[in-house]
């Protein structure tokens, strides 16, 4: 058998079992998946516009609208921290039970990846179950135009490639007893600054904020959704966001690639 | 003959420092062979050296210099295609928690390119082979200790690989499940495959090694059979005096004096004497020791004899 057959054949048998682990725990999957945009677009789009306190932009667009492609966002990014970082922190840190399928036969760089990957495929899974919801339960009307379905998919494809990457680099570092705390620090303002419910060219009144949260890797997904659902939205030229995600998938994939290695070869 | 048909396991010149406040080179310029279908035996207190040197012939851990071949295969060169040779039992439970016993097998034989079918032919066969069959739907938290380590053992050899590593198997074993974790390893060792284990309990090595290294502080000291190691020690029994006062050289010349006598250590509670048999002895002994024998102990020679005589400490200092 070929090298090459080897380890695709290898790479597939770890998708199998992180499939089957994820279809066992489908249900809790979903709730933390769905929990968090559930809340939030309840709360802000269905019941402050009943209560008569409907958040409306200067150009007349709706909070709804404007939330909608940061949810979608924020959902493909917990994925790559839930999915990927908490797991890995203790199969690595306490459990070390990742050693079976470091032992694979294939490098060893490519059971990292295979992690990246794995993530990324349920980043799009939490992205097709969000979106609906953040659609169909607003008070106020959502406006949806997909312009180009190329800049959607690239974007989406994109954005859940770096979550898992950012994933994997957190989940070689944080140790098991300290992922609570990661969080607090990191998941929080990350969210928080992620340009989530707001869009970037917002942030102009505070302009040292707008350059600050540049290095938020969640704000290039969330303007990048917004150019792709809600174009009428104030959003960063297309360039700009696929272009940082390349380089986040890129630099944060490097990292946590060499995280990983650091951490399971001595 | 190439090296690699007779000697699964080549280890040359192999050295692993590791960088620190305090650096440690844990192996220090090791070179050992392993025979096909051999039961090769690392043997050292803790700290000796011996999981550092399995982990580099397992590729989990780079060498500092050295080369390691596994079936020929260098395992720094080309580590993912030596793993399909090797079978490895680590002395901490790795199985994978969020899987039950039958996936642990089924998909480890995944991960060895097996198809869904024959791993789940596989992973059946290793159920029965070794009496798991019951607990296939158990998940791993489920398991007890003896069990744990009867389904990493299973696991290890799913993808039948030549030579199996076993890294202090009988770790946190009790006594039962130590002498079936025995039978388990005679039962694979019949069936062909090569092992190579490491332990600090020298009945296991003598009960089940072909050949032993005896290392420590990182170098092998000793290599040969069971046997062979204990003949060097040039006696047969050990008979070790516990003493009120402290050894003085007088009195252990005096002991080295008397006939039968092959030589006197003193110990940290009073003398070690090294004979070959009892006949008449052991009234002369406690007539020379007299008032200050607290207490007497009788042993046959083991590996642990070997160990003192070549270091001069306990295996379980």
């Amino acid at each position: 058998m070929s090298d090459s057959i080897l380890y695709a054949r290898a790479f597939w048998g770890l998708m199998v079992r992180d499939i089957s682990v994820l279809r066992r725990e489908f249900i809790a999957f979903m709730v933390r998946t769905v929990m968090n945009p559930l809340m939030f677009v309840f709360v802000f789009t269905y019941l402050f516009p009943k209560m008569g306190q409907d958040f409306q932009n200067t150009r007349g667009i709706s909070f709804g609208t404007l939330i909608l492609p940061g949810l979608v966002a924020v959902a493909i990014f917990v994925q790559g921290i839930m999915g990927v970082a908490l797991p890995l922190s203790f199969e690595i840190g306490s459990t070390r039970e990742i050693e079976d399928r470091v032992m694979s036969p294939l490098p060893v760089s490519l059971v990292a990846i295979e992690k990246i990957v794995f993530s990324s495929l349920q980043s799009v899974v939490a992205a097709l179950v969000v979106f609906p919801m953040i659609y169909f339960i607003p008070a106020t009307p959502v406006h949806v135009h997909v312009n180009s379905w190329t800049v959607l998919i690239g974007n989406v494809l994109l954005a859940s490639l770096a979550s898992g990457a950012v994933g994997l680099t957190i989940g070689t570092i944080v140790k098991p007893q300290h992922i609570a705390l990661m969080f607090g620090v990191v998941v929080v303002p990350v969210t928080f600054f992620g340009c989530v419910y707001y869009p970037w060219a917002a942030l102009h009144s505070v302009r040292w904020l707008q350059i600050a949260v540049l290095i938020n890797p969640l704000v290039y997904m969330s303007e990048g959704l917004r150019i792709a659902l809600t174009p009428e939205a104030p959003h960063m030229p297309v360039w700009a966001t696929l272009t940082a995600l390349v380089l986040c998938v890129g630099l944060l994939g490097y990292t946590g690639v060499r995280g990983f290695l650091n951490r399971v070869l001595g | 003959m190439p090296d690699s048909i007779e000697h699964i396991v080549s280890i040359r010149g192999l050295t692993k420092r590791y960088a620190g406040k305090v650096p440690v080179e844990a192996v220090r310029n090791i070179d050992l062979t392993v025979q096909r279908g051999e039961l090769f035996g690392l043997l050292g207190p803790n700290g000796a050296g011996k999981s550092t040197t399995i982990s580099i012939c397992t590729t989990r851990t780079l060498p500092t210099s050295g080369t390691v071949q596994i079936a020929g295969l260098n395992v720094v060169e080309t580590p993912a295609q030596a793993r399909k040779h090797m079978g490895v039992v680590p002395q901490y439970n790795t199985l994978d928690r969020q899987c039950t016993v039958w996936e642990n097998l089924y998909f480890h034989c995944r991960y060895f390119g097996y198809t869904s079918v024959t791993a789940s032919k596989r992973a059946n066969e290793l159920l029965e082979m070794f009496r798991l069959t019951e607990r296939s739907k158990s998940f791993v938290r489920e398991l007890s200790g003896g069990l744990a380590q009867r389904v990493q053992i299973a696991r290890a050899i799913a993808h039948e690989p030549e030579i199996l590593f076993l890294d202090e198997p009988s770790a946190g074993l009790d006594p039962q499940s130590r002498l079936a974790l025995w039978d388990s390893i005679r039962q694979l060792l019949s069936g062909g495959i090569t092992i190579v284990l490491t332990t600090h309990y020298m009945e296991e090595a003598d009960e089940l090694c072909n050949r032993v290294a005896i290392i420590d502080h990182g170098k092998i000291l000793v290599c040969d059979t069971p046997a062979n190691l204990k003949s060097s020690v040039g006696a047969q029994k050990v008979i070790s005096l516990h003493l009120r006062n402290e050894s003085d050289s007088t009195f252990e010349r005096s002991l080295g004096e008397l006939a039968g006598v092959k030589g006197v250590e003193s110990t940290e509670q009073g003398v070690r004497i090294f004979v070959d048999n009892l006949d008449g002895l052991l009234p002369r002994i406690i007539e020379v020791t007299g008032p200050r024998l607290k207490d007497i102990s009788i042993s046959e020679t083991t590996l642990e004899t070997v160990f003192i005589k070549l270091t001069g400490r306990d295996l379980r200092e």
